[in-house]
């Protein structure tokens, strides 16, 4: 009972806010309301059983993607009336492939249902006896390691991009040596000098 | 129908009913233990910056200024809220009823005291690093609700300093369930029940793993010491106060926050402090196991686990008192240029530790 109250508002929230990301006039609400719907899907994920990839969702984006969505788009000068201007031109577009998605979804679905009441995939032996992340790491860096790893040397090949991309070496910029700091000697910042009256230091 | 063919409903409300209104009472047991909590270690914490600096601290209202906070919450909740006429009205209440919520629903899963906990969720220690990573959120929404230059800056600063020492109590995080094998606060705080020598902060001392303690050790006192100063970066605590620095910024993302408002942003700030220290108690300092042995009375473990939290808590007042404020840059050196090189190399060393020379370890270098 509980578990379907929560199943109801939890969808009707992530439908909701999914509306409200394309609907909102503010770019900025736009990513509140992205940040609230995957938030809710986290808690949809919870309720299938799935918590740990639903902190993993909350972690990576709700926690480091979006802030960085909110970042950009806070910093941008939009033009709220000029964004909303091409919005009904695109909208055929984007229906095509909402219906694109739709399409896909329900002929896993159907597949799925239809497979001679067998389900496609079946939970190998003494799967309900260990916990989420142990049954993801099982297979994660076992049978799925080359993809894994793929997927890993991508990312890093992006972000050595982007840094590639952006790093500028300006000359005579003045830059903080932490270690030359710390490793300066009294004998070479302190000098003592013997002044003599009315010559001064030369 | 259950296997036996017995009818069973779907509404099962007064089993269900039970269960929603003892969580709830649990709820509030340990919210008000939490405020009355709070209340006293504000001025704790006042007390021990201004005996630093060889002051009396709050001492009029009360004995020993005692009843100086609740003073402080009466005059916050009965002045008047001012919201700037520029503001994003929704987005500026929003802010600090984030801050406010996010601090509390941290503490669903620590563990006070042997089975003292509302929720033992096996991915907990998980679920408290996703909490904590979404304080930025309010942080980054009041500073730009505000519409105002300084509150602006401030959050910037914050959304990038949150981001970068997350990544480093990540890897401290990953360090300890690696050798605790498991997600489980609960479980965590048990697998150091024999005694100090077991406390990951202290593995050290666990001589009976000679010399494997030394690498053990070394690594997670380490550890410790890059939790604790990212702990600080990441509820911007001084020295890392960046995001408010009031000699640049007037106050930061709460320059426009008054009254109420302002006081959810300063409890929500408080007591993510206080989540932070009994995260470092449940993975460094054994929760509320004694140093000699182990402590299963839960109403015993519950009062150590506060002494503990309290202990560590000075710790953050005196850095607050004795250490003067980073520069922006240098901030973020430390997080990305040691904070995060050194926590991956203690990952790379717990692992070979876990998987070769730990008691129970059966991999050998040969591979077998």
């Amino acid at each position: 009972m509980l578990a379907a109250i929560a199943f109801y508002v939890l969808a009707a929230v992530a439908i909701v806010s999914a509306i409200a990301v394309i609907s909102a006039r503010n770019p900025v609400h736009s990513v509140l309301f992205l940040i609230l719907t995957f938030f809710t899907a986290a808690g949809l994920f919870v309720l299938l059983g799935a918590e740990f990839l639903a902190m993993l969702l909350v972690v990576v984006y709700v926690g480091a993607v979006a802030v960085l969505f909110l970042f950009v788009v806070m910093m941008l000068d939009v033009d709220f009336v000029e964004l909303k201007q091409g919005f009904l031109s695109y909208l055929p577009v984007g229906f095509l492939i909402a219906l694109a998605l739709l399409g896909e979804l329900g002929l896993v679905a159907v597949a799925a249902t239809s497979a001679n009441g067998a389900p496609l995939a079946i939970a190998p032996e003494g799967v309900s006896e260990i916990t989420n992340a142990e049954a993801i790491g099982q297979v994660l860096y076992t049978q799925y390691l080359l993809v894994f790893q793929l997927a890993g040397l991508i990312l890093f090949v992006a972000m050595i991009g982007a840094i590639v991309l952006t790093l500028r070496h300006r000359p005579g910029v003045k830059k903080q040596d932490i270690a030359a700091q710390v490793g300066r000697r009294r004998s070479q910042a302190v000098e003592l000098k013997d002044i003599r009256p009315g010559q001064g230091l030369n | 129908m259950n296997p036996n063919g017995d009818y069973v409903p779907f509404v099962r409300w007064p089993v269900e009913a039970e269960w929603a209104l003892m969580k709830t009472g649990q709820v509030l047991g340990i919210m008000i233990y939490l405020l009355l909590t709070l209340a006293f270690i504000l001025l704790f914490d006042r007390k021990v910056w201004a005996a630093v600096q060889i002051r009396k601290g709050p001492n009029v209202v009360g004995p020993f200024g005692l009843l100086q906070s609740f003073a402080d919450f009466f005059k916050f909740v009965l002045k008047e809220i001012v919201i700037p006429a520029g503001a994003n009205k929704t987005v500026f209440i929003l802010a600090p009823l984030i801050t406010f919520v996010l601090a509390f629903i941290g503490w669903a899963v620590i563990p006070f005291g042997n089975n003292i906990v509302i929720s033992d969720l096996n991915v907990g220690i998980l679920y408290l690093f996703a909490i904590s990573s979404l304080g930025v959120y309010g942080i980054i929404m009041g500073g730009w609700a505000s519409n105002s230059k300084y509150p602006f800056l401030g959050a910037l600063r914050s959304a990038a300093q949150m981001v970068s020492y997350e990544v480093s109590i990540g890897f401290v995080i990953i360090s300890v369930l690696l050798l605790v094998g498991s997600l489980n606060l609960s479980v965590i705080v048990d697998s150091q029940r024999d005694g100090i020598w077991m406390w990951h902060g202290f593995r050290i001392f666990n001589f009976a793993e000679f010399p494997s303690n030394i690498l053990v050790g070394v690594t997670m006192l380490a550890m410790l010491v890059v939790f604790f100063v990212s702990a600080l970066a990441e509820t911007n605590r001084p020295p890392f106060d960046l995001p408010e620095a009031e000699s640049e910024l007037v106050a930061g993302y709460q320059v426009e926050y008054s009254s109420t408002p302002y006081l959810l942003f300063m409890i929500g700030e408080y007591l993510n402090i206080v989540l932070m220290c009994a995260m470092i108690n449940i993975l460094f300092l054994g929760g509320w196991h004694l140093p000699w042995g182990p402590l299963d009375n839960p109403a015993l473990g519950f009062i150590f686990f506060g002494v503990k939290i309290w202990a560590v808590f000075f710790m953050f007042a005196m850095v607050k008192a004795i250490v003067p404020r980073y520069r922006y840059d240098q901030l973020m050196r430390l997080g990305w240029k040691i904070f995060l090189p050194t926590s991956l190399v203690a990952v790379i060393a717990i692992g070979y530790y876990v998987t070769f020379l730990a008691p129970g370890a059966n991999a050998t270098l040969a591979g077998g």
